[in-house]
């Protein structure tokens, strides 16, 4: 068993023939910046970032009918400060607000059971974006709202299963070595949801946490295990390319009660991803039962145009780095983003701005 | 004060006004120039060149663990004036409350203001209230501070950092932040905001010999906004070393579970130190005597240029001997932390 410091010298020195290793979550990108690792690494291994920003892939649309939303007389749209600067077709929630709209940034959805309990005569539209690590508070929202009898709240929901993408990667981008799995997005799902993708695309998949030595952990392990399979490629190895590093919150299973109360409230449906298009089953909608607590949330599967010369789509997908798109650092930039990925927290071509040269 | 509540009355000018100002302001903030009731505080001459500065408090909630927002209206525009290397002498404050207001809040508020200014050795000379409409019972405070300059032809500017110079930091980062987010948000923990009066250090080190090239205060924006506006005025590059970056451990914590970074959180008794490194041990020794800086650290270093970044920028040396950049903070913050 190698030290983490011996794994860190081998991942320096590492001559074996080009890795590309996808960290699918946007904060595994952004840990892996602030830990310097790319920089330290061997030129043989290129990190590259996926779709897991769940801003990120939003259509421009659904900010479209947040915005008007928030324009509309007695409706306040809630939601978390990262989707406040992402542009939509004609503005962001943060110009709209500007204007006269009624926004309010919230760190949890909880916070708008409150709100709307003491403003009865306004209706409160959450602007629900996330992943499976996010889905359940929404759930658990619910639970709260119906038990309060709380109706002036409605839920736009953009929520995705990440599962889906990383296999759309899988089918489309064959270059891709290996993959960093979403750490939170694995508490909920368990890393067992991997071994069909890896058994079926031979490629490994390595859960971790967000820390510089897991990132060394994971990389290290990401190296060998694709190394290796290389080597017995002509004899498809029976044992599983699947490695949970995360144990301390990861287990194989997931977390099934989290899953369980989201699945009260939500099922699976179509839903539009940026840069990837619509993916079956790869979204969450409010359940028949609970529709009266949606608002509208199904008719966003048309997406508008990009902006001219903006690359959004192909930085998600892992096929460029940020710096190569034509806008970046110059028609797009934190301030005046063209597109999402250069807003959010997550977003890999604003965590790229934040640490270019 | 024969109400318990602020009501618009209070805010007339007549009789409520009188015996507001009276019973808690006048009773609390009593001076010499202030006992005058005039329109305007007449104060002596100074030979040396005045240093004003104003600053405006909205925080959300108005008391928190290690303060509310009058001493935080007192410490944020004493330490503005004291980073200018002068001594703070005056204040005044205007304040707004909102109908609804509890007076006995109002006391405590003014009674911690008193106490700040003691502790900073300032006098409030002037003040003035008024009621309005508004939705949380609350109040907001503007401060002026008035100081007169130590010695006009030497005072701390971010435009003079060294190559050389060591970055010393006054203490733990993102206290004050992490305090009023976890009070928002209703999570209970035991962070304290670390609002606090920096007039003992800043004096310590100014007093002592110490040639303290940058002196600033580290508040919104946070540690790394500040030195970016310090590698900026100077046309240098600061380097810190990941390691050395002073952060208590439930803070740690916090900002793990909220996705913050402690760079770029607001801090209410944190100054930023830059000294030549000769002087550095001497004024980390100075500077830990002081009650506020008792957690202090060099934390880096000011070098003229690197080769991967251009001049004006912070890197910071990674744990596991990477490197990245620093940069200023962007997007909306947390509004009304301060």
């Amino acid at each position: 068993m190698k030290s983490i410091y011996e794994k860190l010298e081998y991942l320096k020195a590492r001559k074996a023939p080009p890795l590309k290793l996808m960290e699918v979550c946007g904060t595994h990108t952004a840990a892996i910046f602030k830990s310097g690792i790319r920089g330290v690494l061997s030129p043989t291994i290129r990190l590259i970032s996926g779709p897991g920003c769940p801003v990120c892939v939003t259509p421009a649309s659904y900010i479209d009918r947040c915005v008007a939303y928030a324009h509309t007389p007695d409706h306040t749209v809630a939601c978390f400060g990262d989707m406040l600067k992402v542009p939509g077709s004609v503005c962001s929630l943060s110009e709209a607000k500007a204007e006269g709209g009624r926004v309010e940034m919230i760190y949890s959805p909880f916070e708008v059971a409150d709100l709307a309990a003491a403003e009865p005569r306004q209706t409160f539209i959450i602007a629900a974006v996330g992943f499976e690590t996010t889905a359940p508070a929404y759930a658990l929202l619910m639970d709260e709202l119906t038990e309060r009898g709380i109706e002036n709240v409605k839920l736009l929901t953009a929520l995705k299963s990440a599962i889906p993408a990383i296999e759309w990667i899988c089918e489309s981008e064959e270059s891709v070595d290996g993959f960093l799995c979403p750490g939170h997005v694995s508490v909920v799902t368990g890393s067992g949801v991997y071994e069909p993708l890896a058994a079926r695309y031979g490629k490994p998949f390595v859960v971790a946490g967000f820390e510089e030595m897991h990132l060394v952990d994971a990389i290290y392990e990401l190296a060998r295990l694709a190394e290796d399979h290389r080597s017995s490629a002509a004899n498809p190895a029976e044992t599983s390319l699947v490695r949970n590093l995360y144990g301390e919150a990861v287990s194989a299973e997931g977390n099934t009660k989290a899953r369980r109360v989201t699945a009260r409230y939500f099922e699976a449906g179509r839903a539009t991803w940026r840069g990837l298009g619509e993916l079956d089953e790869s979204g969450l909608y409010l359940r028949d039962e609970y529709r009266r607590f949606d608002a509208g949330s199904h008719d966003l599967a048309e997406d508008v145009a990009l902006p001219d010369g903006c690359r959004c789509a192909d930085v998600i997908t892992g096929r460029i780095d940020p710096d190569e798109c034509p806008m970046f650092g110059t028609a797009c930039a934190p301030g005046r983003p063209a597109g999402p990925c250069m807003v959010s927290s997550e977003g890999a071509c604003g965590i790229w701005y934040s640490n270019r040269g | 004060m024969n109400v318990s509540k602020i009501t618009m009355a209070h805010g007339s000018g007549g009789r409520d006004s009188a015996e507001l100002m009276r019973d808690i302001f006048g009773r609390h903030f009593a001076n010499e120039v202030l006992d005058r009731l005039e329109d305007g505080a007449v104060l002596p001459p100074s030979p040396e060149s005045l240093v004003v500065s104003t600053d405006s408090f909205v925080v959300t909630p108005i008391e928190f663990r290690g303060g509310d927002i009058g001493k935080l209206s007192v410490c944020g525009t004493v330490n503005d004036v004291l980073m200018m290397g002068a001594i703070p002498e005056y204040l005044t404050c205007g304040f707004i409350l909102e109908e609804g207001l509890d007076i006995a809040v109002l006391d405590r508020i003014a009674m911690s203001m008193a106490a700040a200014a003691r502790e900073a050795d300032v006098l409030i000379v002037a003040g003035d209230t008024k009621v309005v409409e508004g939705r949380n019972n609350g109040l907001m405070i503007n401060t002026t501070g008035i100081g007169t300059l130590r010695d006009r032809s030497a005072h701390p500017s971010a435009a003079n950092a060294r190559p050389g110079d060591v970055v010393i930091v006054s203490g733990n980062l993102g206290d004050h932040h992490a305090c009023i987010l976890s009070a928002r948000m209703g999570i209970a923990n035991n962070i304290g905001s670390d609002c606090a009066i920096l007039c003992e250090m800043a004096d310590s080190l100014l007093n002592n010999d110490i040639d303290v090239h940058v002196m600033r205060d580290v508040t919104r924006g946070g540690l790394g906004t500040v030195l970016n506006e310090i590698a900026n005025a100077s046309g240098q590059v600061v380097e810190l070393s990941e390691q050395e970056i002073p952060v208590d451990a439930e803070v740690r914590d916090f900002c793990g579970i909220m996705g913050l970074d402690p760079l770029y959180m607001g801090n209410e008794g944190k100054l930023v130190a830059i000294v030549p490194q000769a002087q550095a041990e001497r004024a980390l020794d100075l500077m830990r005597a002081a009650e506020a800086g008792r957690h202090a650290r060099a934390i880096g270093k000011v070098i003229g240029a690197d080769v991967n970044v251009g001049r004006g920028s912070v890197v910071m040396r990674t744990k596991i001997g990477g490197t990245r950049r620093v940069d200023v903070l962007f997007g909306e913050g947390l509004p009304r932390i301060c």
